[in-house]
C-alpha cells in the first residue's frame, strides 16, 4: 500500500502528524501535509497511516493498494 | 414529521441531554426546534456528523437565514469580523493555509517550556494564596488567556490589560454594556497592536501575518485584527472549561487519576478522553445546506439549517465501545469535540498540550489536591453554549509547618 495526500484539500490539523510522525510532517509555511515515506515499512506503520487517512478532518489523504 | 423543542441543558454533568441519546437511538436526522425558535435539522450519529462537516454544499455562512441560530437575538453579532469559521471553499482553503503554518505540530511543541512556565507561577500563586481556591480563577482563565498573549505578542507590560478585558468578556457577573466594553477595548487594543508591528515587527504571529499579507497583498490590517481577536476568543473559552472540567472530573476519579500520575505516557490519552467526554463547543458545528442533500437516507433541503449533537455522537455505540464510560487510557481520536471536516479547529494541537501540562503539572506538585465540595453543586455552564464551569472551588493539604 502507499499513501498519497492531496496539499489542496489540506487544512493542516495536524492529526497524521500526531498519529506516525515516522510517515508524516507538515510543512512550517503552510501547515499542510508533507509525506516523508509514502509505503509503510511494517503491519504497526500500516495501520497507524488507516487510522491517519480516518482522521484526517477534510479527506486529504488516501490509500493507494 | 414531528419537531421537538430541542433541550441544550445537561442535567447531568457528565451525560449528554438524555433527549439527545433518544434522537440518537431513535431518529438519527431529527427536525427539532431549537431555543431561538427556529426549526432546524439534528444529526447525532458520529458518521452522519463526519460526512455532513466534509461535504462543501454544507455552508459555515453565518450571515445566512437558514444558518442555525440556538438563542433569539445572536445574530449579527459581527463579534468576529469577517473571519475563518464563516468561511466557504474556495475562499476558506487558503486564507487558512495562510495561518496553519502557526499551529503546526512542532510549532506547538517549541511552545511548550514557556506554557510550562506559566503554568508554574499560576500553581505557585494558587498555593500561595487562601484555601480553598477558585481553579477558574487561579488556572482556567489566566493560563490560556497569557498563552493567547504569548502567541500573540502582546507585550509583557499590556498583559494585565489584556487579562483585565477578556476576562470581563467572558464573566457570568459581567452587564452586557461592559461586555461590549471588553469587546471594543480588546479590538481597539489589536488595532494599535497590529499598527505597531507594522511599524516595527517582532518575531510574533501578529507580525508575520502583517508580512504575509502585505507581501500576497490579498488582507487588509483589518483582517488580521479579526482574525487575532477570533484565536482570543476561540481559544481562552474553551481550553478555560476543558481545564475546568478536566480537573474536576480527575478528581471524581481517583483511581483513573492515579493510575495517570503514576505513568505520564497516559495523559494525551485523558486529555483526547476528556474532550470526547465533555465536547464542549458542539454548536460550533452548525451548517446550512446549499442544495438539496440526502443524509441518512433524510432529504435536507436547500436552505435548512443543521446541527451537530456532538456529546451523543461522541458516545454513538456504532463509533465507541462502552462510549458513556468515561476510560482515560481509551486514547480514541476520532471523536469529533474538535469538529470535522475544513473547519475542524485550527488551535487543536495549542489546547492538547496547554491541557496536558496543566494535569501533569497540577497533580504532581499538589499530590493532595481535592474538591471542596460535591459535583452536584457546582455551577456548570447549563446556560451557555460553550459548556464548562463558572467556579470550582478546590483545596489541598496545608504545608508541613
Amino acid at each position: 500500500m502507499r499513501v498519497v495526500a492531496d496539499t489542496q484539500r489540506c487544512v493542516g490539523a495536524g492529526q497524521c502528524v500526531l498519529t506516525d510522525p515516522t510517515t508524516f510532517d507538515q510543512n512550517d509555511e503552510d501547515g499542510t501535509v508533507v509525506i516523508l515515506r509514502d509505503e509503510p515499512q511494517d503491519p504497526q506503520t500500516s495501520a497507524r497511516v488507516r487510522e491517519a487517512v480516518h482522521l484526517c478532518p477534510n479527506q486529504a489523504l488516501s490509500i493507494v493498494e | 414529521m414531528t419537531s421537538s423543542m430541542l433541550p441544550v441543558v445537561r442535567t447531568c454533568p457528565y451525560q449528554p441531554p438524555a433527549e439527545h441519546v433518544r434522537l440518537r437511538e431513535s431518529e438519527p436526522v431529527a427536525r427539532v426546534t431549537l431555543p431561538s425558535g427556529s426549526s432546524v435539522w439534528a444529526l447525532s450519529r458520529l458518521e452522519d456528523i463526519r460526512t455532513m462537516l466534509t461535504d462543501p454544499r454544507f455552508s459555515s455562512d453565518r450571515q445566512h437565514p437558514g444558518f442555525p441560530q440556538f438563542f433569539s437575538g445572536q445574530r449579527p453579532t459581527g463579534k468576529f469580523g469577517r473571519s475563518l469559521i464563516g468561511m466557504d471553499p474556495p475562499e476558506h482553503g487558503p486564507a487558512r493555509r495562510a495561518v496553519v503554518g502557526e499551529f503546526t505540530v512542532r510549532r506547538m511543541a517549541a511552545l511548550r517550556p514557556r506554557i510550562q512556565q506559566i503554568v508554574d507561577e499560576h500553581i505557585d500563586a494558587m498555593l500561595a494564596g487562601p484555601r480553598p481556591a477558585d481553579l477558574v480563577q487561579a488556572l482556567s482563565l489566566p493560563i490560556p488567556s497569557l498563552v493567547i498573549c504569548e502567541l500573540l505578542g502582546v507585550p509583557y507590560a499590556d498583559h494585565e490589560f489584556f487579562q483585565r478585558y477578556s476576562g470581563q468578556l467572558l464573566s457570568r457577573t459581567a452587564s452586557t454594556e461592559q461586555r461590549t466594553t471588553a469587546i471594543v477595548e480588546l479590538r481597539s487594543y489589536l488595532q494599535d497592536l497590529v499598527a505597531r508591528r507594522q511599524e516595527a515587527p517582532g518575531d510574533d504571529l501578529i507580525s508575520r501575518q502583517i508580512a504575509q499579507a502585505t507581501e500576497r497583498g490579498d488582507r487588509t490590517a483589518d483582517d488580521v485584527v479579526n482574525l487575532g481577536f477570533l484565536l482570543l476568543v476561540a481559544g481562552h473559552e474553551t481550553t478555560a472549561n476543558m481545564i475546568s472540567l478536566g480537573v474536576m472530573t480527575l478528581l471524581d476519579h481517583p483511581a483513573q487519576l492515579a493510575a495517570m500520575v503514576a505513568d505520564q505516557s497516559i495523559t494525551p490519552l485523558a486529555v483526547e478522553e476528556l474532550l470526547r467526554y465533555f465536547t464542549i463547543a458542539e454548536f460550533a458545528t452548525s451548517r446550512v445546506a446549499k442544495e438539496n442533500i440526502e443524509i441518512g437516507g433524510v432529504l435536507i433541503r436547500a436552505g435548512e439549517g443543521v446541527i451537530a449533537l456532538g456529546t451523543a455522537a461522541n458516545r454513538d455505540p456504532a463509533a465507541f465501545v462502552n462510549g458513556d464510560d468515561l476510560d482515560l487510557s481509551r486514547g480514541a481520536r476520532h471523536h469529533v469535540a474538535f469538529g470535522f471536516g475544513a473547519h475542524q479547529c485550527l488551535g487543536q494541537n495549542l489546547a492538547r498540550m496547554e491541557l496536558q501540562i496543566v494535569f501533569d503539572t497540577l497533580f504532581r506538585r499538589i499530590p493532595g489536591l481535592r474538591l471542596a465540595g460535591s459535583v452536584d453543586a457546582l455551577p456548570f455552564k447549563d446556560d451557555a453554549v460553550v459548556y464548562g464551569l463558572y467556579d470550582l472551588p478546590v483545596t489541598w493539604d496545608a504545608p508541613a509547618e
